[in-house]
């Protein structure tokens, strides 16, 4: 199926600054693509350039198989979503949702049926005479959302539009747009800094980082099978434990500050294991104690040095070998600090990074 | 059929079509509107500026002659010797040198005693909230919308009971008293802008109000006296009408002086040392104005804010 | 025990209320009282000193029978009306042209935004100059073949409200562009990208989207604006003394006149007391709508 949005060789610079770097990427039809990564990464750029907001220096745009590069922003067939929403704060929520549709010069009839269906849809039909300030923060976003929904686009584009909600609201939120893709199946971009929003929502995501895209892939790979040492420490909450040593292809070890680990379960990406200095890398979560340990292939004896209950699970920064570790134990585990634990890992699960490319070895 | 139209969209989605940067021109239509017509405004902002610079440096005979806006065939300084030293206000014939150095006399006091004054207030409503503090200065913004004429004569009665009237020393107080409510505004956003946990830490310490004033509000403080500085010397050097009421002939501000040689309607005008005279006036103000730059432009939105 | 009790009332924050006292003075004594004092002697017959003779409303019969008030009074209302409307609509047009994200806005806004730093009187006096129709601008269109090419304001009873109204804009414009362009730059730019995905032409959404935003500076502005025509004094002495004859005259002027050179003081005081009324008819509604608006909200 032909792609609902190609780009092709896209650069942006301002002046002698490179913002974005030729960059390739194709989103399916309906797919929901998340753009993630931390501020200035470039993903903001990347979703105006889509919308036509910036201007781009290089390369191409095609939207539903059209050539867009040149278009302007309101004849792409995209709809967009902004994080302050950036509602006209004069009209009401019939008002706002409308007023795109009357410039454009579409009949009466048609603009009310739009934007009653809308309405529908986000449920919003009893503060359509609203003005924006009487609203909630959720209320705007879903008129937001309904002003994107009633101009019939193929393409939304959410320039992360939860940033500005509270932890809660931004929960249920994430949910209702979960629950409006389904039910669309437009395609949709959406960007953010948080990975708790990338992983829930996106069918792919793409972590950014200086303009690039560093790895493209569903959540479940990018969380498993990370592309490289960065794209690791992004995701995952703690983040992910570094030992920092050498790879002994012979004998199948990481030899890492004294200390000595077999590899065997882990799956190059070459096949087989190269010899040289690497990162180790194994998240909190990978990381078992007590009993379990002692049936792990790697074990360590550790010092609990700090203890973070969360009552799901409890968290644990422990040192071993004299490396620092976060560990993440079940919630009703009783230890303290100063605790002896026995702690291991099945290499099976690691991430193997290159010392010097830190890419996925 | 179909096949044809999807080799077609493939050969769409290969490179044709507009690439990279959408061509713009510099000279697009839009530029020479928004370009042309800034600098056509500019032009005519300019224009009063540079008439008054070449006539001043144009000699009498060729003002006659010629059109004002030619630049000067033969440049004179003369006039401007003229306007600072030699221009006739009555019986003074000793220039517009003698108003500059009243302008400064007043200038200089009004300023910093304004300044102190309006900063106290500010101080002590921002941070000290006596009981009644908050009705007075709402009369003092109130107060800022009466037209002066409503007072004038009542400070004139002020004035004369205690013997300043038609001294120097009166019409400073007559700008610490309109300066007061723009300053005290000014003053008051400012302070209570400031983290009210270190006028709290700084009362657990022990300090009181003058300590606190002296070493935590000031030091924290220079822009906005800065910013107060620059509104209240444009505006007193700019001043004319206090000046004329409250002071004598020989006191005259530079304003005052400036029209009353320009359009005293004795002798011959001499249009070239009456320009000179009236950009030597204007030079102070706009001294300050290219010197400070941005915080003038914040000096005039805060004393925007008083409206 | 008993000298650890609090302090009586009056004692408390004494620092802050003995330094306030130059501003309840001025509040109580200038404001207030100064105010208080002159409408109540309007009501009197005072000629070179205020005497306490009450006359009811003599002087302001007077007054509206005076053509000197009653050219003063139309003069500000014409200088008035212009003056706003030129001030909002080139202020707010320069202040647009400037955020265009263009080059040089520094050195464009210090251009426009200098006559400014200038004072009426000097104001006054170059466009005298400029507007002097034996040298200045009639004078040069002459003499390039257009003999019969009129253009004296300052010398004409019928237009030279207007060679005022030139002066005061060429001075005033440049604050409300500051203003206008302050206002510009506080609004959220998401809403402009929201108007280009809506395909809302620039000129649309600067009326139905951007000055409906900016109400607030446009009071301010509106405010601004108003207190400075009806303060108008320096440019008319500067540029014109009033004349010809009583063609220029404003209120302002009337009331020094009044008081000051023609001895006048009953007549100066009833004239301050109507621009008093005036400027309360402006503002008092403006104040309630911004700030009973806010206490209730």
């Amino acid at each position: 199926m032909e792609p609902s949005i190609s780009i092709k060789n896209l650069a942006l610079s301002f002046g002698n600054l490179n913002v974005l770097k030729d960059l390739n990427l194709e989103v399916g039809q309906g797919e929901f693509l998340v753009l993630l990564g931390s501020s200035g990464c470039g993903k903001s750029t990347l979703l105006n350039c889509i919308a036509g907001l910036l201007d781009v220096t290089d390369g191409q745009i095609f939207i539903g198989g059209n050539n867009v590069t040149w278009e302007e922003p309101s004849k792409r067939g995209i709809g967009m979503v902004f994080q302050s929403y950036a509602l006209y704060p004069q009209m009401t929520v019939a008002g706002n949702l409308s007023f795109g549709l009357k410039n454009a010069g579409l009949p009466k009839a048609e603009i009310e049926e739009r934007v009653n269906r809308a309405a529908k849809i986000l449920q919003i039909e009893p503060l359509l005479n609203r003005k924006p300030a009487a609203l909630s923060g959720g209320q705007r976003q879903r008129a937001a959302i309904g002003r994107a929904l009633v101009r019939d686009a193929q393409v939304f584009l959410f320039d992360e539009p939860l940033s500005n909600l509270d932890a809660k609201l931004r929960a249920d939120l994430r949910v209702e747009i979960k629950q409006l893709h389904q039910q669309l199946s437009n395609t949709m971009i959406y960007v953010t800094h948080d990975q708790i929003e990338a992983m829930t929502l996106a069918d792919r995501i793409a972590i950014m980082r200086g303009g690039l895209i560093l790895q493209l892939a569903s959540p479940n790979e990018i969380y498993n099978r990370p592309a490289n040492k960065y794209v690791a420490e992004f995701i995952g909450s703690p983040t992910m434990n570094f030992f920092d040593g050498e790879i002994d292809a012979g004998a199948g070890t990481f030899n890492s500050q004294g200390q000595s680990f077999t590899l065997a379960g882990y799956a190059f990406e070459a096949g087989s294991a190269p010899t040289g200095p690497a990162w180790f890398g194994i998240r909190p979560e990978h990381m078992v104690s007590g009993a379990e340990a002692d049936s792990a292939p790697v074990r360590m004896q550790a010092k609990v040095e700090l203890v973070e209950p969360l009552g799901s699970d409890t968290l644990a920064r422990v040192a071993a070998n004299g490396h620092t570790l976060w560990v993440r134990l079940d919630g009703q585990i009783s230890i303290a600090a100063g605790d002896e634990l026995a702690i291991g890992f099945d290499p099976a699960r690691a991430n193997i990074f290159d010392k010097t490319t830190e890419d996925r070895l | 059929m179909d096949n044809v139209n999807q080799n077609a969209s493939a050969v769409s989605t290969e490179m044709v079509g507009p690439r990279g940067q959408k061509p713009t021109k510099v000279f697009s239509r839009r530029n020479i509107m928004i370009y042309g017509t800034l600098i056509v405004i500019s032009l005519y902002y300019l224009l009063p500026l540079y008439v008054m610079v070449v006539t001043s440096l144009k000699g009498m005979p060729e003002i006659r002659l010629g059109n004002i806006f030619s630049p000067p065939v033969e440049i004179t300084f003369q006039p401007w010797v003229k306007a600072w030293a030699e221009a006739c206000t009555g019986l003074n014939c000793d220039g517009l040198s003698r108003g500059f150095f009243n302008s400064v006399r007043i200038l200089v006091p009004s300023v910093i005693l304004s300044i102190i004054i309006a900063s106290i207030n500010g101080y002590a409503l921002a941070n000290w909230r006596f009981k009644g503090a908050e009705t007075f200065f709402t009369i003092l913004i109130v107060g800022a919308f009466i037209p002066y004429q409503v007072m004038i004569y009542p400070i004139v009665i002020l004035l004369r009971e205690v013997g300043l009237y038609g001294s120097l020393t009166g019409l400073v107080i007559v700008h610490t008293i309109f300066g007061m409510p723009i300053l005290t505004l000014l003053f008051r956003n400012y302070f209570a802008s400031i983290p009210q946990e270190l006028f709290k830490a700084a009362r657990v310490d022990g300090a009181g109000f003058w300590g606190i004033y002296f070493r935590i509000m000031i030091p924290m403080s220079l822009p906005i006296f800065v910013v107060a500085m620059i509104l209240q010397v444009t505006g007193i050097w700019n001043d004319f009408l206090f000046g004329v009421i409250y002071t004598k002939p020989d006191l005259y501000p530079m304003t005052v002086q400036l029209n009353n040689i320009v359009n005293s309607t004795q002798g011959v005008k001499e249009y070239n040392v009456n320009m000179a005279a009236t950009i030597l006036t204007g030079l102070v103000p706009l001294l300050v104005y290219f010197i400070s730059g941005k915080l003038f432009v914040r000096g005039i939105a805060a004393g925007a804010v008083k409206g | 025990m008993a000298a650890a009790r609090a302090p009586a009332r009056w004692h408390k924050n004494i620092s802050a209320k003995i330094a306030a006292i130059p501003m309840i003075t001025t509040a109580l004594v200038v404001f207030i009282g100064g105010t208080a004092w002159t409408v109540l002697y309007s009501f009197t017959s005072s000629k070179l000193l205020p005497k306490e003779k009450f006359v009811g409303l003599a002087q302001y019969d007077r007054l509206w029978s005076s053509s000197k008030w009653l050219i003063s009074i139309e003069n500000l209302a014409i200088y008035g009306f212009f003056s706003l409307i030129f001030s909002l609509l080139i202020g707010f047009v320069l202040a647009a042209l400037l955020d265009q994200k263009i080059r040089f806005e520094d050195t464009f806004r210090t251009i426009l935004l200098y006559p400014f730093a200038l004072s009426f009187i000097v104001t006054g006096l170059a466009w005298q100059w400029i507007l002097n129709p034996d040298f200045g601008i009639q004078h040069v269109v002459r003499s390039m073949g257009f003999e019969n090419f009129d253009f004296d304001p300052l010398y004409n009873p019928d237009i030279v409200i207007y060679g005022i109204l030139i002066a005061g804009l060429w001075q005033g414009t440049g604050l409300i562009m500051c203003l206008m362009l302050a206002g510009l730059r506080g609004i959220d730019e998401d809403i402009w990208k929201a108007a280009k995905i809506d395909g809302i032409p620039m000129w649309k959404t600067y009326i139905f989207i951007v000055i409906p935003m900016m109400r607030g500076i446009f009071i301010t502005a509106i405010v601004l604006i108003a207190s400075g025509i009806i303060k108008v004094y320096d440019l008319v002495v500067a540029q014109t003394g009033g004349g010809p004859g009583i063609a220029s005259e404003v209120p302002a002027k009337y009331v020094y006149d009044s008081m000051f050179l023609s001895q006048n003081l009953g007549q100066g005081f009833a004239a301050s007391t109507m621009m008093l009324v005036t400027v309360a008819i402006i503002v008092v509604p403006w104040a309630y709508l911004e700030f009973g608006g806010k206490r209730r909200g």
